[in-house]
Formats: structure tokens, C-alpha cells, sequence
């Protein structure tokens, strides 16, 4: 049995903040062979992309390996210097970053920053360099390579940047490429293509690769094996098909259970929880009755020509939920503020319970007497969530605002009914945001937008920014609340099966006008139109079951 | 992120506690607060602290060295520098302090104002700012107080008025970039209209920030204060005042009489420093995201 | 080519938007010196003694009598055909006297400028390159220290040590020593001046009198320009663009030199730029303590003597080469960032 290109055996790692010694890694051991593909998974916190830094000897300042051994192609760079490490980077062992755009210097040619690469670790000339960089572009798939090498990383898209990397990355054949979260924040179509084409021209040169994800489906999807990681411990390695079909630990298996797939549901998300109460299906419209949001002809124009959103229109009834699906640029957020009535449109009607709020300017809707009927979740609570504010004072401010509740016992009570409403425990009520988790700033953002007893609900991506595991408790919680309340959801996101589970519909938008609309399980078995095939086909799927061809 | 305690909550920390904890992890800035406090009890405590009479002239002690009778010497007049330097604290801690509150409460409101809804009145407001700024400090303090006259309120008025683009400046860039923020789009879908958020949410939230400059700024204004009285366009002889004796013991320097500029000097640097010591620690205290 | 046309572009959008201030600046000023005591007629016609049919002549010409937008086009003319008053105590027209001590001023500002940058820069940069070191104390100490010194106490302080107890430095008293001969008037710089001639004695003479005030204004910029430096320079050097060039492996010098520096000089620019400015104020204060014979001091003469036409040139003066310097250093960032030329 030949020895693993890259062993790691039992590595600690500690960082020295100003609270004292943290430790990220205790003892964490995988390996990697040659050619192999090695998927890292784990939520925020689990030390994967710190066990990688300490591969590359790219530990921050204060960080160091205390213990354990790294072992490269048999030769033990645990305390390598750094002419040597220099001497390995990018030549031997090479590592693709989270966000390429930030990771590549803002000032200079894409095609120059290549050239630096290779006259790095080969004796080449300028020429040289600049034309195998040109053909370096070519065999990451970017058209045109010639006139691209000369253009600045701005002129560029998110999908591009990472394949230029990856160029950079495979510039001088290295043996081993680490790739920490290469596809995070790109859509889930150009993820699928720089993924495709990673894994193919790493299996094409024989090179290795590890994955680090905090995305499963990714993760079996591309990989030979996988290791799960949980607050700096490996939990659990074993090939996908194992991993993902039987998992051994309990850890694996809430992980497992807690991503959402076509076929999930929310109870399933979260085995553990008390049981939901029983879904209602939104009683009938009662004759004479107004929609409850009725969007005709929607448009928004900005000044500098971008269309955001093109003559879309829809409609929906009291209870139901409604989920607006796209990527990038297909202006879902832009219909979510214009339904809450935080921006103006140039064009159409937002019919509101039979009343046109899209007449009331965004700027005086705060007076208006729907304000309180419809309210909105954001994505990024932490961002959400006024920094100066306790979350006491968040769930308040629109009780005193807008329900007028202005002395202390009602406020009070009013605050801490919405607390145990969405399950915040009351003494966090006085902790700022900074002080709270991401899904306990979730939850304060929830309670906040339902205090006032809305009746319909924007959520716009609510759960983005949260470990999957937060993330299956909060759509357990939101489901609840619909069905005991009777809410009406707006459910924006990009994660489509996500959206499936919690809304009875679905709208697909791309580019601000609406391609398909209709129920969400008929959309999934057989989509219509040709870009919705293409954005279920581009979910990672980690059951064979699941690849919808 | 990983799930903070479920501890029994710290309660609300109260401002005081918290500052003492910066305080004790900060020797600087506590250093810089003392020395602050002690300029402020000079100032207020100024005629029972001096030893001698700050416009008495007793020509034949003129020109003395420091000694035991005379801590700091004495100028071309005989008058004793140690006591003109404790009055002039007074003049120019009121000096600065007044006329920094002035720019900054008048600057911040506006600036905050324009970053919030810009369009017109924004465009008109950084054109007036551009306008002033184009006017180096002193250009500008030399006109108005030749203008307006030597007295104090117009020495206030003008340093105000060379300060006010700073902070309109200031307060509109940090306004415009928390406008688009999650939490205020939050508090408008919370029912509060334009002004209340400027003036209840957006201004709160960048007082930290505006903290640190305040204090950068008084000692800025000290030393402009001083300088403008150095050139004889401010406070006039002979009332005692930094920059004036500086001025005056300026003749005498080449002549190697080194006590009538380095004491008035030494102050000076002393309160600026305290100043700006203590805007870094300003920000530390008031920004809750520090506390814990 | 494309960075041509974009800089052109550039030029044009910034010129354009310079108007209004340059605009604003002359009305303003106009408004000011309107305001002052006394009657300006009788100041601009060059004092009391002028008699009384010249001044009412100067102040028919002035429009005093008209109405104030009359007045204000009578002040555009005058402005516009360099007519910007005589001054009482020199007896000249105000632009020949300007014309005379502006460069004596532009020489200290330049050459302060020139040594702020020379030590600011490379101690900047050494400070982030070694935080934590001896270097990055020092150049924060220095920093802090830097911004607390008044520039009129930190010259007449080095007077004293270098003049008086050192003698290392002439008398504190103008350009030259009164019985040196000054060059041929080339381009009114002194040090230009006599490098053109081959006066090398004179040379040595003139930059020995110009050190000590370029050094007490160098003094006073160097804390923010160092500060500056040294904060950006973090800022780049913690930037994931050179985490990737580490992980790339690219050699340390490549990354400091070409990937670090190139990012981190863009804002010392802009600080440049403002800088510039604060120093054309603080251009005063060093005049006087060595009694330089610059604009700022002929201004501050004038004003002393309630003599307000210089004043007025010498506002107006600051006020245009402010707008200037900020229009030169636009373009300058817009030549050294490629990304600006995406507007």
C-alpha cells in the first residue's frame, strides 16, 4: 500500500487571542492519495479551513501547530521554513481561496498575476510566461483568452475569477490542490460549472484534490471520500455513498438529515423536535374578497438603465406561501422591497387587500395603515439587527411604532410573547447582536417582523447565512408559525429545495422577468421551461436517487 | 458561529462599569483622561491655583530663568509665566471646547441629513462645502476674524466655521454608507420615518466614530486658537493665553531666553496630546459592539 | 491608448466640476472683503492720503455706490484683467507683489514637502512590514508625538537649539544672508536658481537658510503622511490578494514590492494631496517665525496695516491653487489606479 501524498496525523492547532489560547484543531488526522479527491465538511467552527491554512503554512500571526505532523509526499513539513514552503507553494501543493474576486489583485492583468505564478517556479522568459498564461486561460474554458488575459479582475464575473485561479492554481502541475469553498457565493449553475471543470482537469492530470464544503451534496457529488469535522475533531471519514446512506455518528446523521434535498421535509430536517402542528390548506376565498397581494406589471428601472425587474406579475391569497426562485440578478430581492414597500417602482401596481400601495411613496409608507400588515425578514440577521440595539429594543421599536404599545408592563409582556413565540429564551432578550449566535439573531429578526401581527410575511433568504444545521431549525420554526398563525409568506431564495418544502408555489424568475410559475412539487418532477431543467439539474445531489438527469 | 452561553444574562452593562474596563485594560487612555480632568480643574480652579497676579508687570524682575520664586521664569513684562500659563487654560480649553461643540452639532446633523436622502439639497451642500475647503485654514480664520474683529465669540466663530465641512463631511460618508444597511431598512419597515431615523438610529450609531474625531479635533482647535493668536489675529495683549505668549517670547528666543516659548509650547503639546489619547478610547466605550 | 482616452475624459469631468468651486471661491471672497471696516474704496486706492478725487473716482470705478450683483460684476472684470488692487504699503499693484513672493513661499512648501515624504514613506512602510517591532513604536510614538506639536513653538525651539546653543544654522532672518549675492531672477527658486548659475557657495548658502523652516513644516506633515503610509500598508498587507500570492509562492520582494506597494500608495496619494493644502495654512506660521518673505507673511503684513488689497489676492491665491493641487491629484490617481477608469 503506497504511502498518501499528503498525511496529516493528529494535528492540534492554537491561536493566542486577547481572551487567551483558542483552540481550533484537537487532534485531527486524514489523508489524501495520490490522484485521490479528499472532501472536508463541516459547519462554521468545525477548523476546516484552518486544518488547511496549517497545510499550507499560511497560519495567521497568532496561530501555530502545536502538536501533530504533516507529512507531504513523504517528506514532514510540519516546521518547514519558509524559503522551503515557498519552494512548495504553488509548485507542489497549490490552494484555490473562498471569494476569487478578493483573492486577486485588484490592479493588475489576470494574465499577468498567472505570469508571476509560473516565473515564480520556472526559469521562463516574459514572452514565455505570457503565453502559457494565455493558454492556461484556454484550458479553464474562458473564451476569448487573449483579450482576457489583459483585463482586471472587476471586468470580470465571480465564475470566471475562480477559474483564473484555478489556472493560477494548476500553472505548475502541482501533485496536490486545495480548494476551500471554491464555489461558495457563486449560483448554482456557475458552481456546477467550475466545479465540473475542476474535478475534470484535476482526474485529466492526475493531480489531488481536497474539497473543503460546508455544502454535503457538493461533497458527494465530487469526492472519493469525505471527513466531517465538528468543532476541531474529525467525527466521522468514510466514502460518500457510506457516509451520506448509513452514517454511524449522531453528529453525521443530524448533519445529514438536517440538508435540505427534493424529497425532504421540514419535520424531517430535524427528527429530534416536537412535531408540527397539522398543515391547513388555506381556506377558500370567501366571495367579494380581495387578494391578499395582488402584483401586476411590476417594473424597476434604475437610473443607470439596469433593468432589475421586468413586467412581472402574480398574485396571492391569505395563508398561502409563495416562493420567488432565481439567481443572481433576477431581481427576486428587488420584488421582496418592493412588496414591503421599501423602494419605489417606475412601473405597475402593488395591490395590497384591495388598497394600491405602490401609489404611497416608499418614503411615507411608514405612516401608512398597511405598514404593519406587511413586514419583511431579512437575510443576514447580524446585518439587520441595529448594532446599538438590544434585541429587547428590535422586537420593540415597531410594537411602539406601529401598534402604538408605549407603556412599559404591555411592552414588556408584548416583547416577551414574541420571544417565546419564535422559542428565544427570555434572557437573551437583553444581550446586543454581537453577543448572540446567528440562528438566536435569526430568531429576534423573526419576532421582530411578527410582533405586530402582519398578514403577509416577506422572508428575503432567511436562512443564507446560517450553519445548515441553524438553518433546518429556523424553517422549523417559520413552518410552525405559519401554520398556527395563518401567515401569508413571500419566500425569496435561491436554494430551490429549500423553497419546495415551505411554499405550496413556486415563481422562477431570471433576469427580473418571470420564466415559470406553479406548483412546487409539478415544477420539480417535470419544469417546463429549459432554465428551470438547468437549475434543478445544478443541485448538488448526494443520493444516487436524487440525480435528476 | 458557534452558540454563545446560555448563561444567566450579564444584565444591561451600565456605561460606567464598562468604561472602567476599558480603563483598566487601557493605561493610556486612563493617563489621558487624568491628564484631561486636571487641565479641566486648572481651567475652573485658575485664580486660587496661581501664585501671582497674570497681568501684574514688575519691569525690574523682567527676563528671569526659573527659579524657586519664579517656577517658570518670568517674561519681558516681569510677569510670572507659571501663573499666565494656569489663566490661559481657561481661555483656551473654553476656546476650543465651545467652538468644537458648535461645528460638530451644526456639521453632524447636516451631514447626516444629506447622507440620508441626498438629490439636491446633498449636491448644494458638498458644493458650499467644497467652497470652504478650498480656503487653507488659516486663509479662512485670518479673514473672518479681520472681518468680524479680535474678539473671542469671533475667534469661536471662525474656528467653528473652518471645522464645520470637516464634520458635515464626515458625518454624510458615514451616514451613506450605513444607509443602505439591514437594520435601517428594518426600522423604516418598523414605522419610523426619515427624520427619526437620522436622528434617533443613523446618528446613535455613528457617534463612536464621530467621538474619536471630536477629540482630534479639540486638540486641532487649540492649536488653531493659539496659532491665530500667535500671528496677532487673536486674542489680544495682555490677556494670557498660550499662543500669545508664545508669540511674545518669540523676540527673545535668538537671544537664548528659551522659558518664555518652551513652557506655553510644553502646554500646548500636553493638551493636544491628552486630546487625542483619549479620542481612542473614546470610541472604545462608546461603541457597544466592544462591550461584553 | 484606452487609458488616454479615459484620463482625458477624467480631466475634462474634473475641470468642469473645479468651476463652480473656483466660482464659489472668488464670490465668497468678494463677500468677505466687503464686509470688512471701513471704507474700501479709500483702502484699495492705496490709503488716506491719496487724494479725495481719486478715491471717488476708484470708488465710481468700484460701483461701491451700485447695487451688490453690479458690484459683483465690477469684481469679476477687475479679477479677470488681473486688476487686483494696490497695496498701501508696498505702494505696487498686488499681483506684482505676489509675482514677487510667491515662489520664496512655493520653494518652503515644496521642499518641506519633499523631505516629509522622503522620511514618512520608508518609515511607513517599515512599520507595517514589522508591527510589533521597535521600528512600528517608534514610528506611532513619532506619530502621536507629531500631530501634538504647534508648528510656531516646534521652529522657534529649533532656532534655539540649532541657532543658538549649536550654531549649527545661520541667523533665523529670510532666504539669504543679507550680504550674499542673489542669483540671476531665472525662476525665483533660489536653489534652481543658483544650480543653474554654477554658484555652488550660493547654493550651500541659500539651502542652509531654507533647511531649518523646511524642517519645522516637514515636522508637521510627517505624522500623517507616516500614519497614513503605515495604515494602508496594513491594510493591503492584510488583504486575501496577498494571501494568495503567498500560498502561489511567490517570492517576498515580488509581493511587497509589486503586489503590496503598488495597492497601498493610492491613498497616500489622496493624503498627499491634503496635505499640500494644510500646508499652504500652516505656510503662515513658519513665515513668520523666520521671517520669511513669502505671500502668506505679505498677507499678514498687509492685514496688521489694515491694508485689505493683498488680503484679497492673497485668499483669492490659496483659494485657486488648492483647487489645483486636487484637480492634479484626481488625475494622478486616475493614472496610477486602473480601476478608476472604468467610470
Amino acid at each position: 500500500m503506497t504511502a498518501p501524498l499528503l498525511d496529516v496525523e493528529d494535528l492540534h492547532v492554537a491561536f493566542a487571542t486577547r481572551r487567551g489560547t483558542v483552540e481550533a484543531l484537537r487532534g485531527v488526522s486524514f489523508a489524501v492519495p495520490a490522484g485521490g479527491v479528499l472532501g472536508i465538511v463541516g459547519e462554521s467552527g468545525s477548523g476546516k479551513s484552518v486544518a488547511s491554512l496549517a497545510v499550507m503554512g499560511l497560519l495567521d500571526r497568532a496561530g501555530a501547530v502545536t502538536a501533530g505532523r504533516i507529512r507531504f509526499d513523504g517528506q514532514d513539513i510540519t516546521r518547514a521554513g519558509g524559503r522551503e514552503l515557498r519552494r512548495l507553494r504553488g509548485a507542489a501543493l497549490s490552494m484555490i481561496f473562498q471569494n476569487p474576486r478578493a483573492a486577486l489583485n485588484p490592479i493588475r492583468a489576470v494574465g499577468a498575476q498567472i505570469a508571476d505564478v509560473l516565473r515564480a517556479h520556472r526559469p521562463l522568459s516574459s514572452a514565455e510566461a505570457k503565453a502559457r498564461a494565455v493558454a492556461l486561460l484556454e484550458a479553464v474554458r474562458i473564451r476569448d483568452a487573449a483579450r482576457r488575459a489583459a483585463a482586471l479582475p472587476h471586468e470580470l464575473s465571480g465564475g470566471m475569477c475562480q477559474r483564473v485561479m484555478i489556472a493560477m492554481a494548476m500553472a505548475c502541475e502541482p501533485r496536490l490542490i486545495i480548494a476551500d469553498e471554491p464555489t461558495t457565493g457563486l449560483d448554482v449553475t456557475t458552481q456546477k460549472a467550475v466545479m465540473d471543470l475542476l474535478s475534470g482537469l484535476v482526474r485529466e492530470r492526475g493531480m489531488a484534490l481536497v474539497l473543503i464544503t460546508h455544502d454535503l451534496g457538493l461533497a458527494a457529488q465530487y469526492c472519493d471520500a469525505v471527513t466531517v469535522m465538528e468543532a476541531g475533531r474529525v467525527v466521522e471519514s468514510a466514502p460518500p455513498a457510506r457516509l451520506f446512506g448509513a452514517p454511524r455518528e449522531a453528529y453525521t446523521r443530524r448533519l445529514v438529515a438536517a440538508c435540505p434535498t427534493p424529497t425532504s421535509t421540514i419535520a424531517g430536517l430535524t427528527p429530534d423536535a416536537p412535531p408540527l402542528p397539522p398543515a391547513a390548506p388555506a381556506p377558500p376565498l370567501p366571495p367579494g374578497a380581495p387578494l391578499l397581494l395582488e402584483v401586476q406589471n411590476l417594473s424597476k428601472r434604475y437610473p443607470d438603465g439596469t433593468v432589475a425587474v421586468d413586467d412581472v406579475s402574480f398574485a396571492m391569497r391569505p395563508g398561502e406561501s409563495l416562493g420567488l426562485v432565481g439567481e443572481s440578478g433576477s431581481g427576486k430581492s428587488t420584488i421582496s422591497r418592493l412588496v414591503t414597500r421599501l423602494i419605489d417602482p417606475t412601473g405597475g401596481e402593488v395591490i395590497f387587500e384591495g388598497e394600491t400601495i405602490g401609489a404611497v411613496p416608499a418614503r411615507d409608507f411608514h405612516r401608512a395603515p398597511q405598514r404593519s400588515r406587511v413586514q419583511i425578514v431579512f437575510q443576514d440577521a447580524g446585518e439587520s439587527l441595529n448594532p446599538r440595539f438590544s434585541a429587547f429594543d428590535s422586537i420593540a421599536d415597531p410594537l411602539r411604532r406601529l401598534a402604538g404599545v408605549r407603556d412599559r408592563t404591555s411592552l414588556h409582556q408584548a416583547v416577551e410573547e414574541a420571544a417565546d413565540g419564535v422559542g428565544l429564551p427570555r434572557a437573551l432578550l437583553d444581550r446586543y447582536p454581537h453577543q448572540l449566535s446567528g440562528g438566536q439573531r435569526a430568531r429576534v429578526g423573526i419576532a421582530r417582523a411578527i410582533s405586530v401581527r402582519p398578514r403577509l410575511l416577506v422572508l428575503d433568504e432567511p436562512t443564507a447565512a446560517l450553519d445548515v444545521s441553524v438553518q433546518a431549525v429556523v424553517l422549523q420554526l417559520l413552518e410552525r408559525l405559519r401554520r398556527e398563525k395563518g401567515l401569508a409568506y413571500l419566500f425569496v431564495s435561491h436554494d430551490l429545495n429549500v423553497v419546495r418544502m415551505l411554499c405550496d408555489r413556486l415563481i422562477v424568475l431570471r433576469q427580473g422577468r418571470i420564466v415559470e410559475e406553479g406548483e412546487s412539487d409539478r415544477i420539480f418532477r417535470a419544469p417546463a421551461a429549459e432554465y428551470t431543467a438547468q437549475l434543478i439539474a445544478a443541485i448538488p445531489h448526494f443520493r444516487p436517487e436524487h440525480a435528476l438527469a | 458561529m458557534s452558540a454563545a452561553p446560555l448563561a444567566a444574562s450579564p444584565g444591561r452593562p451600565s456605561i460606567l462599569r464598562h468604561a472602567a474596563w476599558v480603563l483598566r485594560g487601557n493605561p493610556v487612555t486612563a493617563a489621558a483622561l487624568a491628564g484631561t480632568a486636571l487641565l479641566v480643574l486648572v481651567a475652573l480652579l485658575a485664580p486660587w491655583l496661581a501664585p501671582y497676579d497674570p497681568v501684574a508687570t514688575n519691569v525690574a524682575n523682567a527676563m528671569r530663568p526659573p527659579s524657586a520664586a519664579h517656577w517658570f521664569g518670568t517674561d519681558q513684562l516681569g510677569r510670572d509665566i507659571l501663573s499666565r500659563l494656569i489663566h490661559g487654560t481657561r481661555l483656551d480649553l473654553a476656546i476650543a471646547a465651545s467652538a468644537v461643540s458648535l461645528s460638530f452639532v451644526v456639521g453632524a446633523v447636516i451631514g447626516a441629513f444629506c447622507g440620508y436622502h441626498g438629490g439636491r439639497l446633498d449636491h448644494a451642500v458638498g458644493r458650499f462645502v467644497d467652497v470652504l475647503m478650498a480656503f487653507p485654514l488659516f486663509v479662512l480664520a485670518m479673514a473672518m476674524v479681520a472681518a468680524l474683529g479680535n474678539q473671542v465669540q469671533n475667534i469661536v466663530f471662525a474656528t467653528a466655521v473652518i471645522n464645520l465641512p470637516f464634520y458635515i463631511r464626515f458625518a454624510r460618508t458615514e451616514v451613506a454608507v450605513r444607509r443602505q444597511a439591514g437594520w435601517v431598512e428594518a426600522a423604516r419597515a418598523s414605522g419610523n420615518g426619515g427624520s427619526r431615523i437620522v436622528l434617533g438610529f443613523l446618528l446613535p450609531n455613528i457617534l463612536p466614530n464621530v467621538a474619536v474625531q471630536i477629540s482630534l479635533n479639540l486638540g486641532w482647535a487649540i492649536l488653531n486658537a493659539a496659532g491665530l493668536s500667535f500671528l496677532g489675529l487673536g486674542v489680544t495683549a495682555p490677556t494670557p493665553e498660550w499662543g500669545i505668549m508664545v508669540a511674545e517670547g518669540a523676540r527673545f528666543i535668538t537671544a537664548g531666553n528659551w522659558w518664555l516659548v518652551a513652557f506655553p509650547g510644553l502646554a500646548l503639546m500636553l493638551a493636544v496630546l491628552c486630546f487625542n489619547l483619549l479620542g481612542d478610547g473614546l470610541r472604545d466605550i462608546l461603541d457597544p459592539r466592544m462591550r461584553t | 491608448m484606452r487609458a488616454l482616452a479615459s484620463a482625458g475624459r477624467r480631466v475634462g469631468g474634473r475641470l468642469l466640476a473645479a468651476i463652480p468651486a473656483v466660482l464659489g471661491v472668488l464670490v465668497l471672497t468678494f463677500l468677505v472683503m466687503r464686509v470688512l471696516p471701513g471704507d474700501p474704496a479709500v483702502y484699495f486706492a492705496g490709503g488716506p492720503s491719496a487724494g479725495q478725487a481719486q478715491i471717488d473716482q476708484l470708488r465710481a470705478e468700484m460701483g461701491l455706490d451700485k447695487p451688490v450683483p453690479v458690484q459683483l460684476m465690477y469684481y469679476f472684470r477687475d479679477i479677470a484683467g488681473g486688476d487686483l488692487g494696490r497695496s498701501l504699503t508696498t505702494g505696487q499693484p498686488v499681483l506684482t507683489d505676489i509675482r514677487q513672493r510667491l515662489p520664496a513661499s512655493l520653494e518652503l512648501t515644496f521642499s518641506a514637502l519633499l523631505i516629509a515624504l522622503v522620511a514618512a514613506l520608508p518609515l511607513g512602510i517599515l512599520a507595517a512590514l514589522r508591527p510589533g517591532s521597535a521600528v512600528d513604536h517608534l514610528v506611532r510614538f513619532l506619530c502621536t508625538m507629531g500631530v501634538c506639536m504647534p508648528t510656531f513653538v516646534t521652529g522657534l525651539l529649533l532656532i534655539y537649539v540649532f541657532y543658538y546653543l549649536l550654531g549649527w544654522s545661520p541667523d533665523p532672518t529670510g532666504r539669504i544672508d543679507i550680504f550674499a549675492g542673489t542669483p540671476p531672477d531665472i525662476t525665483g527658486f533660489l536653489l534652481i536658481d543658483f544650480a543653474l548659475t554654477g554658484d555652488w557657495a550660493g547654493w550651500r548658502a541659500a539651502a542652509s537658510q531654507l533647511l531649518l523652516p523646511a524642517v519645522t513644516m516637514a515636522l508637521f506633515v510627517l505624522a500623517p503622511l507616516a500614519r497614513m503610509t503605515r495604515a494602508s500598508m496594513l491594510a493591503v498587507l492584510g488583504g486575501e490578494f496577498i494571501r494568495t500570492a503567498r500560498a502561489m509562492g511567490l517570492p517576498g520582494w515580488r509581493i511587497i514590492l509589486v503586489y503590496a506597494l503598488r495597492n497601498a500608495v493610492l491613498p497616500v496619494l489622496t493624503i498627499a494631496g491634503i496635505v499640500f493644502s494644510t500646508m499652504l495654512g500652516a505656510n503662515v506660521l513658519v513665515e513668520k517665525v523666520f521671517s520669511w518673505p513669502g505671500v502668506a507673511s505679505y498677507a499678514l503684513d498687509a492685514l496688521q496695516a489694515s491694508d485689505y488689497a493683498p488680503v484679497q489676492g492673497f485668499v483669492l491665491l490659496m483659494a485657486t491653487i488648492f483647487v489645483v493641487v486636487n484637480l492634479v491629484i484626481d488625475l494622478l490617481y486616475g493614472l496610477a489606479d486602473p480601476r478608476a477608469g472604468a467610470e
